[in-house]
């Protein structure tokens, strides 16, 4: 039978106060990993930049910034032309291929159409006080959406830094995406 | 419509459409104090459902009431933090 009794522990048992110790610093990691998750994140990486494209990303990215969430758009291609500060105004909509517009692909394929469909999706966009690239950019850009610009896409597309809108984050890669998909809640490919 | 709450601040987005109700009740209500409640007009039928899910999927806001009238959606929502 064992000699031992509560008050008079074992060398290699950690006293009361250790114990205290060790609850308060297990308290105190709690809390910062808690809080460091309190806020869920969204990535989303934007591909295209047709101006039916670039809708969907800039209203969701907007959108969760005002439900909390930390958001990255990450920009690669075209999707680059989204944030350009002169090319985001005149994104265009193609009218080849798309089995929804009212002309067959043959007539869609004549100069110049492009141009007409462009035209009549920014009137529709006007007439319906849908929000435009330009507004929904800066709205996300004040509620605090980061936007990145792909380094490798700026140079292949021979785009200046200062071709971008005011606090688009450039110089990062894949690398970058990825590390925001893998902290993400949600990762979105546009 | 009951007089449970009183309103502090009115944002009108009549004529703007998804995302914006929703993008700028969440501006309007971040400059207000906790207990505060904005009323929301819009004419989007869709920020029934928006302003809504938002409100749920939000911390520190909570949707009091909506209200349906002559082409415009009425929404309440209180800041709870």
């Amino acid at each position: 039978m064992s000699t031992d009794t509560p008050d008079t522990p074992a060398d290699d048992t950690p006293s009361r106060v250790e114990l205290a110790a060790r609850v308060d610093e297990l308290e105190d990691a709690l809390a910062e990993a808690t809080d460091e998750d309190d806020a869920k994140k969204m990535s989303i990486i934007a591909t295209k930049g047709t101006l039916d494209m670039a809708y969907p990303p800039l209203i969701l990215a907007s959108t969760a910034a005002a439900f909390g969430y930390d958001v990255t758009v990450f920009h690669t291609f075209w999707g680059l032309d989204i944030l350009h500060e002169e090319r985001s105004k005149n994104l265009k909509l193609s009218s080849v291929g798309n089995p929804n517009m009212p002309v067959p692909n043959a007539v869609a394929a004549l100069p110049g159409m492009d141009r007409m469909t462009t035209r009549m999706m920014e009137k529709r966009i006007a007439d319906n006080d849908t929000a435009s690239i330009e507004e929904l950019l800066e709205t996300s850009l004040d509620m605090g959406v980061e936007f990145q610009a792909c380094q490798m896409t700026i140079d292949l597309m021979d785009y200046d830094e200062d071709d971008f809108y005011d606090g688009v984050t450039t110089g990062v890669g894949a690398a970058t995406a990825l590390q925001d998909m893998a902290d993400a809640d949600i990762q979105l490919l546009v | 419509m009951s007089a449970e709450f009183d309103i502090t601040e009115t944002l009108d987005v009549k004529g703007a459409s998804c995302p914006m109700p929703v993008v700028k009740t969440k501006s309007a209500i971040d400059d207000l104090a906790e207990g505060e409640v904005l009323e929301v007009v819009a004419t989007d039928p869709g920020s029934v459902s928006d302003i809504d899910g938002w409100a749920s999927g939000t911390k520190g806001v909570e949707l009091v009431d909506q209200a349906e009238g002559d082409d415009v959606y009425k929404h309440y929502v209180r800041k709870t933090e």
